[in-house]
């Protein structure tokens, strides 16, 4: 088991309370809060930050997919001209941006999509499309279909999704080490004298790892 | 100046950023403190800083627009 101690105010170098937080197995919690956000807060009894983790990311990664009207997380195929590195951000959200590997794999191997293409990657196909004035068009590929359709939603939904997936390992780091505090130079420079004078700091961050 | 406001946001599609903003702001504060109290107060204040900036840097382009 696995303890940190934090100080409980607002201002962590004017904090005198101190708060005890049972971090249980911090490798177990890390992967809960990657696999579902919030899942490894709840699992360490954490339950207020784990509900917000869970509505804030989950909220701002499905709003982003709607936004871009469930086509914006995919993952990135050989064939496409720009490569999507979005992918690798939207990955952080856990599983509910893991059916785009999946989806991946059996385009790849040939096979149809699952659920109706959700998360699929685009097909490399022309596709029928149609311009500004409702004329009749081809675009290129289904990529350049879904860009020009949803513009700039596409775009925005993106941005969502990326979002939601790097606020998911700040809420992974939080699980496996508690939260961060952010103590103003001049602390640190009294702290690091006391340590010297072989003194004991009282608001000091401290970890500590017992048997149990 | 919410009158001002709100029409500028409508008109640059900004009304998208608020939800991004909220969210962002909540959870980089809730992943330093513990309780409650400071990870609101912690969230309205981050929130207050990335609307400055952001309209710092809107002020930034409307200059260098206006100069163009």
């Amino acid at each position: 088991m696995v303890t940190t101690k934090i100080p409980a105010g607002f201002d962590p170098d004017k904090s005198d309370e101190m708060i005890e937080i049972d971090l249980r197995n911090p490798w177990v919690a890390g992967l809960l809060a990657w696999a579902l956000p919030g899942l490894g807060h709840i699992y360490q009894g954490r339950t207020g930050k784990g509900i917000l983790f869970f509505v804030c990311i989950l909220g701002t990664f499905f709003y982003g997919l709607y936004v871009g009207g469930g086509k914006v997380v995919y993952a990135a195929t050989d064939w496409e001209q720009q490569y999507r590195w979005q992918y690798l951000c939207q990955l952080g959200v856990g599983l509910p941006s893991a059916p785009m590997l999946i989806q991946r794999e059996r385009v790849e191997d040939g096979k149809e999509p699952l659920f109706n293409g959700f998360m699929a990657p685009p097909s490399r196909d022309p596709q029928p499309s149609t311009d500004d004035s409702d004329n009749p068009a081809t675009q290129p590929n289904e990529l350049a279909k879904w860009i020009i359709d949803n513009h700039p939603f596409f775009e925005l939904g993106t941005v969502y999704t990326v979002v939601a997936g790097l606020l998911n390992v700040l809420v992974i780091c939080d699980a496996a080490g508690g939260p961060l505090i952010i103590r103003t130079p001049e602390k640190k420079k009294k702290k690091g004298k006391a340590d010297k004078d072989g003194t004991e700091d009282e608001n000091a961050e401290e970890t500590k790892v017992s048997s149990s | 100046m919410l009158p001002t406001i709100v029409p500028l946001l409508a008109d640059m599609n900004l009304w998208y950023a608020l939800p991004l903003i909220v969210s962002v702001s909540l959870v980089c504060a809730a992943t330093r403190h513990e309780t409650i109290a400071p990870i609101l107060n912690h969230a309205v204040r981050f929130a207050l800083w990335i609307f400055v900036f952001m309209g710092g840097v809107m002020a930034l382009l409307a200059l260098m627009d206006w100069m163009a």
